[in-house]
């Protein structure tokens, strides 16, 4: 549904490959490129018609501060202050004053225009390098006015790639676990939203518990476990079309889903006798299969992106630790040997780590570690927190995070973290009630 | 000299951990005492209702462990009998756990806990059709406390009525 929405129409002007700015985002980043966001400018007619559609009083610079907000929370860039800006929106599109932009030391330049044609929103955007005084990339897009969140995103990706190299993360959506009520007693319903937290909304009425919802790789479909009719069993929704159907025919309970990378499976565990093994169905022609076979607790499977393996927590070895296999279940080896108990490992959308929670004398950490365990690398530090999802590009991972009770057992929350791979730029994520259990959607346009 | 200060270092580090150990000890007798835990399994009544009387409804484990205390046989064992006298009567054993695991495992503890509840009923002459299973993981606590107390109570299988 999303990929259909937005096109982007054309590219504007080829524009030289050789680049000046290059951010390096393998470590952490200290020194954020400063850059200067224009307002997109707007004329008359065009700000009075969306103004009519999208009750925005001037949808160019909404555009422009949702890339603002955007470059800014990656921690990569450091967006200046508009007020410092010498030229006007219209003329900077044009062709910037390099020297004015120089002198507010900004070392990149967006600008760009917004045009009302047919009843739809058109965009173009340009990148400028502000030291060497050139173009860098030109962009247009053409989309109903509705999607004009979804604009400033894919503007920001493609700022993004274009100076960093990789991917951008900003145009997904996260979906999560929504929490209100007492501790003893909490209300759950599944909950979606931007990756900004924007356009919040619930799929789910909380009449019944649900937990751990995941994204297919199209980020159409989301399986969670969900305890209608109190039967703990993992289900299948399609956000498009709110149908939802229960994964298999399991005499007891099954949990802990995700999708095989093709999407074409789930995979999941199914407890029985106190025994919890890993099984898949596949979607379409349903036959199940096990994985596992052990008496222990193996649980929180989670695919390499190439489909070939599987990494899982188990307390075969008595206590809950973290194994790699073979998709077929043979060749089990254990990865983690660190201090401490490990679980919830997910594979890295680049497939070169782990990443997992810790838990090591009363502490919760978020860490990554390779994936044979090697190069353990623990990324924070808190009294409760796990479950974390990467982002598309796997630079980001975000996770949820539970704050200590007084002695009167008040004063608890849970609330969504992210936070960069190098360890640096730790931040919450906003969301209207308490949050737990975030996944994080694939990029939605490509 | 320097083989004395040598000594009077060691000697330093000697008198600190017999204090430490020392208030180690202490602590453990005091909640002994308190008579709410034993090791790290809540022996105490604060949260337990009764299916019946002298039947307690729920029985308590150690971190990570399903393995059942003498106390917990000796609650199942009522419970057993309370059901032999009532074959009507079918129960839900609810399994959890405490806030200090990772969401899925705890889901499976809960469930291997409530299984461990229900081999033993078994094992009393409770036939297994009159018995579900059903994990809470941590998602149910009885005590919203953050403290080794709150968490003792929460790691626990509670037998419900069904009908």
């Amino acid at each position: 549904m999303f990929k259909k929405i937005v096109s982007i129409f054309l590219i504007l002007i080829p524009v030289n490959a050789f680049a000046l700015i290059e951010v390096d985002i393998t470590r952490g980043n200290l020194n954020p490129l400063p850059l200067a966001v224009s307002p997109l400018s707007i004329d008359e007619i065009s700000k009075k018609s969306f103004q009519k559609i999208l009750d925005k009083e001037n949808i160019g610079s909404e555009i422009s501060i949702i890339v603002e907000n955007n470059l800014k929370t990656s921690g990569l860039f450091n967006p200046l202050d508009k007020r410092a800006f010498l030229q006007a929106p219209d003329i900077a599109n044009l062709k910037p004053r390099f020297e004015d932009w120089n002198l507010i030391k900004a070392q990149a330049l967006i600008t760009g225009k917004v045009n009302y044609v047919d009843d739809k929103l058109r965009v173009e955007f340009r990148l400028w390098d502000v030291l060497a005084a050139k173009e860098m990339m030109a962009l247009a897009f053409t989309t109903v006015p509705n999607n004009w969140r979804r604009v400033g995103h894919i503007i920001s990706d493609k700022v993004y790639e274009r100076l960093t190299g990789e991917k951008g993360y900003f145009d997904t959506r996260i979906i999560y676990v929504s929490e209100e009520g007492p501790k003893t007693q909490r209300i759950k319903k599944l909950a979606i939203m931007d990756q900004d937290g924007a356009n919040n909304k619930f799929l789910t009425l909380g009449n019944e518990l649900v937990l751990t919802p995941r994204f297919n790789p199209t980020s159409q479909m989301v399986t969670y476990l969900s305890y209608f009719k109190n039967m703990p069993r993992v289900y299948l929704l399609d956000i498009e079309t709110g149908t939802q159907e229960v994964v298999g025919d399991f005499p007891g309970m099954t949990f802990a889903p995700r999708f095989s990378p093709d999407g074409k499976k789930i995979i999941m565990s199914f407890a029985k006798d106190g025994k919890s093994d890993i099984y898949t169905m596949d979607l379409e022609n349903r036959i199940v299969e096990k994985i596992t076979n052990h008496p222990s607790i193996d649980t929180s499977p989670s695919y390499s992106p190439d489909g070939k393996y599987i990494t899982f927590n188990s307390d075969r070895s008595g206590y809950q630790q973290i194994y790699v296999m073979k998709n077929d279940g043979t060749d089990i080896k254990r990865i983690s040997f660190g201090n401490g108990l490990y679980g919830t490992p997910v594979w890295s959308p680049r497939g070169d780590l782990i990443a997992f929670t810790k838990l090591h004398k009363g502490k919760f950490y978020i860490g990554v570690m390779r994936t044979d365990g090697s190069g353990e690398r623990l990324l924070t530090e808190n009294y409760y927190q796990e479950a974390p999802s990467w982002s598309p590009n796997g630079r980001v991972l975000i996770f949820y995070r539970e704050t200590k009770t007084n002695a009167k057992g008040e004063g608890f929350s849970a609330k969504l973290w992210s936070i960069d791979l190098t360890g640096y730029n730790e931040r919450q994520i906003k969301t209207p009630t308490d949050a737990s259990d975030p996944s994080w959607s694939s990029l939605l346009s490509n | 000299m320097i083989l004395n200060k040598i000594l009077k270092n060691t000697l330093l580090v000697l008198t600190a951990c017999l204090i430490l150990s020392a208030c180690a000890t202490k602590k453990e007798v005091a909640t002994d005492i308190k008579g709410q835990m034993q090791g790290d399994v809540y022996t105490g009544t604060d949260t337990v209702e009764y299916l019946a009387e002298g039947v307690p409804d729920r029985v308590f484990f150690a971190t990570n462990e399903s393995i059942l205390t003498t106390a917990s046989r000796e609650t199942l064992r009522a419970q057993a009998a309370w059901l032999r006298k009532n074959p009507g009567i079918n129960v839900v054993l609810e399994g959890h756990a405490d806030e200090r695991g990772t969401r899925e495992y705890n889901l499976a503890l809960g469930e291997r806990r409530a299984n461990a509840a229900k081999d033993y009923l078994m094992t009393y002459g409770i036939s297994s059709d009159r018995i579900t299973v059903l994990s809470y993981g941590k998602e149910r606590p009885v005590d919203s406390g953050s403290n080794p107390l709150a968490w003792s109570k929460n790691r626990r299988s509670v037998t419900v009525k069904a009908n």
